[in-house]
């Protein structure tokens, strides 16, 4: 579903950040990324979200090269994956429903699909009752779970949790990773980074680990090692 | 497909103006400056307008008689005069009505109008009053007398054409107008430019605020059309709630003003203007409005919408 073929990466001062990564992720998978910060985790994400332009290799998703995807064809890539991130990146300015039904503006869905659906993904992270607030008005965890929402809310194929743990207690670790596993149970495919040992250890599913831009173990019921 | 894209575009930029009050209002602050200015320049090229073509309407040639020219001579000059393509009108003042008017100006002078009363008759020559349709052909009209009725000729009933007594006086006056026009122009162009520049920053400002909200609305797979839409709406908006406070704002200035100008200029007064020509101000004042509003926005935009990858 998704590769990553002998692909590197070096920013501006020439600092390398990916070198000669090569990865296969197929479908219904649930791998988890660990490694140290400054690993390359981020970037490997980035590259997927096309955010950044690999320097050497080709990343296919599906059929499609990312790298020569361009302006509204990266709208489409994105629309088929569901991101969540460590600061949450919900809008401030729009309510609950707001942020998980502009995932769907954003596609193209129509008004009754947005009805049905929103209220759905927002019960499924048990917010039901929050629907309407603002993401001031809710807790880190309550956020995250908002975030979550939007980035199932159009069935995408992939979710990319890039640390979603990071900033939260561990109750609501606990809860954030049962949510992703039965995201992927459902039969979406789960890319998560994190510096959790916890985490990985109770997912149990494969496990690749960077050192310094490159892969340096791949187990396919991994444990937290590094 | 596009009808529901409009709707939620326009439906979200009207959220996003209402719930970012502070921004709105801070932009829609400085919009007011801008459109005052642009109002106000309105206003002075009006009050130009009419006072410049007040002080026209006073230029004019004079052509005396000698008192020993008859009437039949003198109207035959005023045909002749009346023909020429560069003439608007020619006035006949009779040597009775000079006589009066010269008496009503010197109402006050009792010591003139002795001496005038010592005279056996009216010493005063008719007056034919020629008013060009352009400043710049009172040259052409004074060349023609010369060349047909030259008051140097002994016998002519020409006494004097005053032209080329006031010819300095009128080609300054007529390098004024247009030097006031053009200078006019240009500052109202530099106005102009200074407000939109001050407005786009502000707005840039707005922009800069929102510039994670429009990096999440990238990531969410939205595209360009749809981010910068509501944008282009909440800057339009600005522009238009800013042009009715501006046009608000100017009716008791307007008024206040209003009689102050007409007794300094002379033309009419602003608040007059403004009455009688509000549509036109409302329009302009609207359309610039939104128009600098949705162009700031977009230009403040454009930046943070790019798909820019770092290679």
């Amino acid at each position: 579903m998704i590769y990553f073929d002998n692909v590197s990466k070096t920013y501006g001062d020439d600092t390398p950040a990916l070198k000669g990564v090569n990865l296969k992720i197929d479908a219904n998978e649930f791998l988890s990324i660990v490694g140290h910060s400054g690993a390359g985790k981020t970037t490997l994400l980035k590259l997927l979200l096309a955010e950044e332009h690999p320097s050497e290799g080709t990343i296919f998703f599906q059929s499609d090269n990312i790298h020569d995807l361009k302006g509204n064809e990266i709208s489409q890539l994105r629309r088929k994956i569901g991101s969540i991130f460590q600061d949450f990146r919900l809008i401030p300015n729009k309510t609950v429903f707001e942020n998980v039904a502009f995932a769907m503006e954003a596609a193209g869905r129509s008004e009754g699909e947005i009805e049905a659906d929103v209220p759905h993904a927002v019960n499924l992270v048990d917010l039901g009752h929050k629907m309407w607030s603002f993401p001031r008005e809710l807790s880190g965890g309550e956020q995250q779970r908002v975030a979550i929402a939007r980035a199932i809310v159009n069935q995408p194929d992939v979710i990319i949790a890039d640390e979603p743990t990071g900033n939260l207690d561990p109750i609501n670790t606990y809860e954030v990773v049962q949510i992703l596993k039965k995201i992927n149970d459902l039969g979406t495919t789960v890319i998560l980074t994190t510096h959790n040992k916890g985490v990985i250890d109770s997912v149990g599913r494969r496990v690749i680990t960077l050192e310094d831009g490159k892969i340096v173990r791949d187990d396919p019921t991994g444990k937290y090692v590094i | 497909m596009l009808w529901l894209n409009f709707k939620r575009v326009v439906r979200t930029g009207f959220v996003q103006f209402w719930r970012n009050g502070v921004v709105s209002l801070s932009a829609v602050l400085v919009m007011i400056v801008t459109l005052f200015v642009i109002g106000g320049l309105l206003f002075s090229s009006a009050l130009l307008k009419s006072s410049l073509s007040e002080i026209k309407d006073k230029v004019d040639v004079n052509v005396y008689f000698v008192t020993s020219a008859s009437e039949e001579q003198i109207l035959e000059v005023q045909k002749s005069l009346e023909a020429l393509p560069e003439v608007d009108f020619v006035e006949y003042v009779s040597r009775d009505q000079a006589l009066s008017d010269f008496i009503d100006r010197h109402a006050n002078d009792q010591k003139t109008l002795e001496a005038l009363e010592e005279l056996d008759e009216n010493p005063l020559g008719a007056v034919l009053n020629v008013k060009a349709k352009e400043t710049s052909q009172y040259e052409s009209v004074a060349q023609f007398m010369e060349a047909n009725y030259s008051s140097s000729d002994p016998n002519s009933i020409v006494e004097q054409v005053n032209y080329f007594k006031n010819k300095d006086a009128i080609e300054k006056l007529s390098q004024i107008i247009s030097a006031g026009e053009k200078l006019g122009f240009v500052i109202t162009i530099i106005f102009i430019i200074i407000s939109i520049i001050i407005t786009l920053n502000t707005i840039r400002l707005a922009m800069y605020i929102s510039k994670d909200e429009i990096h999440v609305m990238k990531l969410v797979g939205a595209s360009q059309t749809f981010i910068s839409g509501p944008f282009l709406v909440t800057g339009a908006m600005y522009g238009v709630v800013s042009s009715i406070l501006t046009l608000i704002l100017f009716w008791p200035l307007a008024y206040w003003l209003g009689p102050v100008t007409k007794s300094f200029f002379g033309g009419i007064s602003i608040f007059e203007y403004y009455i009688s020509d509000f549509g036109k101000i409302f329009l302009i004042i609207l359309c610039s409005g939104i128009i600098i509003g949705s162009v700031s926005s977009l230009l403040a935009l454009n930046r943070y919408l790019k798909y820019k990858r770092r290679k």
